[in-house]
């Protein structure tokens, strides 16, 4: 293990690759009572299509990469979950689009929960008994989420942004997709993507950096061989597919998410651009930039509203969304402002403030371990330096955030979705 | 960690928690008074009415101006029920003076302009705003509305109205809807000076500052407060429950149901001896992914997509909440109810008791680790009169929690309330 210090942060990662292929991470904090771990591999819910072991592409129903997560837990000596909860830990997981992560916290036992934690990942174990199970418990899971509006009109704005990327899919499938999954589908992709070269471990707290290297080299043995390539569909177009979707469902007041297109950043670059869009948001969007308060003045938007930058691999945006009586006045109104900035560019003294929040608020995320582990888990994932943000922000000018707003925030890469209240 | 309390005035108190762990520091003021039907509404409108502009901050864009350029300071209102109490607080969060990029101290600043926003507002014709009060009078109708949106807390939230609705506690903290749009600047700015001449006063900070810095910090920024005021601060907590066991039922627009039921602890609450077995009784019951619930009637019987308990430390009430399909209501209940039973008759292992006991003292020392988590507990504690400490009393008194006084603990546990939330088609999707 070697360490690597970034003094403006005070922080030091202890980072390595075992000889099988699996980076490591330690982010050690011996002031900390607990410990946490993060074991994640390089594929989630649009890894869809990938080229099996013959070389052949194989397509898997939509859904299988959650499913999977589920059904991890289950080991040929009952479930990995009741055997770390006995040690008082809750283990747990999730899957996004492009990763699926097991963790962790706990604080005591730390040595045997992890050797825990990378065995059950490592070791599959189904039957098509606890498959079919599971069909019925993630069918429930899977019709809660339609209950609930915020994960509606997420999906909803994905379908009307994306014509091929399955950004579009929900991860968790639906009903009729994970009824095709059996328990081969799950061996099938397991083998393709749980091996230690598409993996990261990343632990925090008060651990020791050579302890987590040894143990996680003796559980998971010297496989080295290399995951399956996924495909994610060619030729996204730069417009979106629909300007505008909406449906009803029982609920207060509108809720809406309009969406800028973007584009993926070039390699290397991933944090730089995750840095100016997060920016070029709170230009756009915060409560210290001046669209917000004429929104909120005129009852256009309350303190829901919200604006986040997404990145995965083949895609980029920018999303902003709450409660409004009028979404599309919002959007207008949004769009009007982002041509203003693209013609008479950003306030240098809110750039600078904007720039200053940023930072504070990066340095405050590092209070937890649980998001440190998680950003430094998907850095590695993107080719990315999480902890060298400072340096970073030093190196972003005011014109980078407004090349941005002026090449995505435009109509024609716009989008907007409504859930309305049932008439 | 160094801890320090320190009465400022009566009514008036300061804790700070020192520690060098954290990259940011927490301040926070808390404003408690009784939760009253009458009262709600403008304890939990006055916050955000200040939040929109103070003197020299008058509207919100100044206003995040002025905390961006205290490195994204993360200040904002918060209004916490606590037992049958109102709690209206300010947080805080501020970078570490050691990670500011220029050097300077972070803590008096922000200390001072929350201070401006919590007492010196932005007034016209010595009242509050018009437009502000009217905005968020708008914006505190719409969240008081959405709480339906959110099925499972609704449940929880329908089932309190329910079972303590002749209790203080079943007060909504957000007030009413209706009086939340006819609030007017007079009525209101008379609501908020009585609020600050007689609520009870908490002061609490956590991060590297010294408690001497901190003291100083806080008469600075908040002089005004630091006066002498005669706060009650009461909590009912009927140990049984008064009648037969209820069931009320909702219809709403649903594709997965959802059964709340409410239980009364037999008055044990945090400041109980028998608390410590009541926290691993409900860890075994329901509280983790351990726990009877999960365990039998989530994994086993299938019979919910999820199934948990959780308690009210101050009121005494222990909750089961679970997603279940409309036509097992009855199966998941029984199912949930027998469970109880084999915890009142000790048919348990001590597996399961040592594992119950991991998960309190995991959660109880992790909390340690969370800034806004110690603040939420100190804060607590202090608003009902319970001199916090370091954790250790408790944490060693749950570890020495023995199988018979878990039976006891889920004995007095008795069921008030039954709650459940179906589909308009009632039992069609099951």
């Amino acid at each position: 293990m070697v360490e690597r210090n970034y003094p403006a942060l005070r922080e030091t990662i202890w980072h390595g690759v075992l000889p099988n292929g699996l980076n490591v991470y330690v982010d050690r904090r011996p002031e900390y009572g607990k410990q946490f771990a993060f074991f994640a591999t390089r594929y989630g819910g649009m890894d869809l299509r990938f080229r099996g072991e013959d070389g052949e592409w194989v397509d898997t129903p939509q859904g299988v990469a959650h499913f999977l997560e589920h059904k991890m837990f289950d080991t040929q000596d009952g479930s990995a979950l009741q055997r770390m909860a006995a040690q008082g830990v809750d283990p747990n997981a999730y899957t996004t689009p492009s990763m699926t992560g097991y963790f962790f916290e706990g604080v005591q036992g730390f040595e045997d929960n992890l050797r825990t934690l990378l065995s059950f990942v490592s070791q599959p174990w189904f039957t098509d008994e606890s498959v079919a199970k599971e069909q019925g418990i993630i069918g429930q899971e899977i019709r809660m989420c339609e209950d609930d509006p915020g994960h509606e009109v997420y999906y909803q704005l994905m379908e009307a942004m994306y014509a091929k990327h399955p950004v579009r899919i929900r991860v968790a499938g639906t009903v009729e997709s994970i009824a095709q999954i059996t328990a081969d589908t799950l061996y099938q992709c397991h083998r393709a993507f749980y091996r230690p070269g598409n993996m990261v471990l990343c632990a925090a707290g008060d651990v020791d950096p050579e302890r987590v290297a040894a143990i996680a080299g003796e559980v998971l043995g010297q496989d080295r061989s290399a995951a399956a390539p996924a495909s994610h569909g060619e030729g996204e177009p730069s417009r979106v597919v629909q300007r505008y979707a909406q449906r009803a469902m029982p609920v207060s007041m509108p809720l809406f998410e309009l969406g800028f297109k973007g584009s993926p950043a070039p390699k290397g670059e991933g944090l730089r651009q995750r840095l100016v869009a997060e920016l070029a948001c709170d230009v756009l969007f915060s409560s210290s930039a001046p669209l917000y308060s004429r929104l909120y003045e005129q009852g256009l938007i309350n303190g829901s509203f919200d604006s986040s930058y997404d990145e995965l691999p083949g895609c980029a945006c920018l999303i902003a969304g709450g409660e409004s009586r009028d979404p599309r006045q919002v959007l207008d109104e949004v769009l009007k402002e982002a041509a203003r900035l693209a013609r008479e560019g950003i306030d240098p003294e809110l750039w600078d403030r904007l720039k200053k929040a940023a930072y504070g608020s990066m340095v405050r995320r590092l209070n937890s371990l649980d998001d440190t582990c998680f950003e430094l888990a998907q850095a590695h994932f993107d080719g990315e330096d999480y902890l060298s943000f400072p340096q970073v922000f030093q190196s972003i000018e005011r014109s980078d955030g407004e090349a941005l707003i002026r090449s995505w925030c435009t109509e024609d890469r716009a989008a907007l979705s409504v859930i309305r209240p049932l008439d | 960690m160094e801890q320090q309390w320190k009465q400022l005035a009566e009514g008036v108190e300061l804790l700070v928690n020192r520690t060098d762990k954290f990259k940011t520091g927490l301040l926070s003021v808390t404003l408690t008074v009784p939760l009253r039907r009458e009262d709600a509404t403008a304890g939990a409108l006055i916050p955000e009415v200040l939040y929109r502009g103070s003197k020299s901050y008058p509207d919100m864009e100044r206003l995040s101006a002025a905390t961006d350029g205290l490195y994204g300071a993360s200040l904002g209102p918060a209004v916490r029920q606590r037992g049958e109490s109102q709690c209206v607080s300010f947080l805080c969060s501020v970078i570490d003076d050691r990670y500011a990029l220029d050097g300077g101290a972070v803590l008096e600043p922000a200390a001072a302009l929350m201070g401006e926003v919590l007492l010196d507002p932005a007034v016209d014709q010595g009242v509050f705003r018009t437009d502000y009060v009217k905005s968020e009078g708008a914006n505190l109708a719409d969240r008081i509305r959405s709480r339906v949106n959110d099925k499972r807390s609704w449940s929880i939230f329908r089932l309190i109205q329910e079972m303590c609705g002749q209790e203080a506690y079943a007060v909504d903290k957000l007030g009413d809807a209706e009086e939340a749009l006819s609030a007017a600047p007079e009525g209101l700015w008379a609501d908020y000076q009585a609020l600050l001449g007689r609520a009870k006063v908490t002061f609490y900070y956590g991060g590297s500052a010294r408690p001497e810095r901190v003291e100083e910090t806080v008469r600075r920024a908040f002089a005004p407060l630091i006066s002498g005021r005669r706060a009650p601060v009461e909590c009912a907590v009927p140990a049984e429950p008064q009648g037969p066991v209820r069931t009320v039922t909702d219809e709403l627009d649903v594709t997965q149901g959802k059964l709340a039921m409410g239980f009364r602890t037999g008055g044990v609450t945090m400041d109980s001896p028998d608390y410590p077995a009541l926290l691993v009784c409900n860890a075994l019951y329901g509280g983790s992914a351990n726990s009877r619930l999960f365990l039998h009637v989530r994994e086993k019987l299938s019979l919910c997509y999820y199934a948990s308990s959780l308690i009210d430390k101050l009121k005494g009430l222990l909750v089961v909440s679970s997603g279940v399909e409309f036509g097992d209501f009855d199966r998941a209940q029984e199912a949930i109810l027998a469970q109880l039973d084999e915890l009142r008759a000790g048919r348990f292992t001590d597996d399961e008791r040592n594992a119950a006991i991991r998960t309190v003292v995991n959660s109880l020392r992790g909390r340690l680790d969370s800034q806004g988590q110690m603040e939420d507990d100190c804060v607590t504690k202090l608003v009902y009169g319970v001199q916090p400490d370091d954790g250790g009393a408790l944490i060693q008194s749950v570890e020495r929690v023995t199988a018979e006084d878990i039976a006891q603990a889920a004995q007095r546990i008795q069921l008030d309330t039954v709650y459940r939330l179906t589909g308009k088609e009632g039992a069609a999707h099951g």
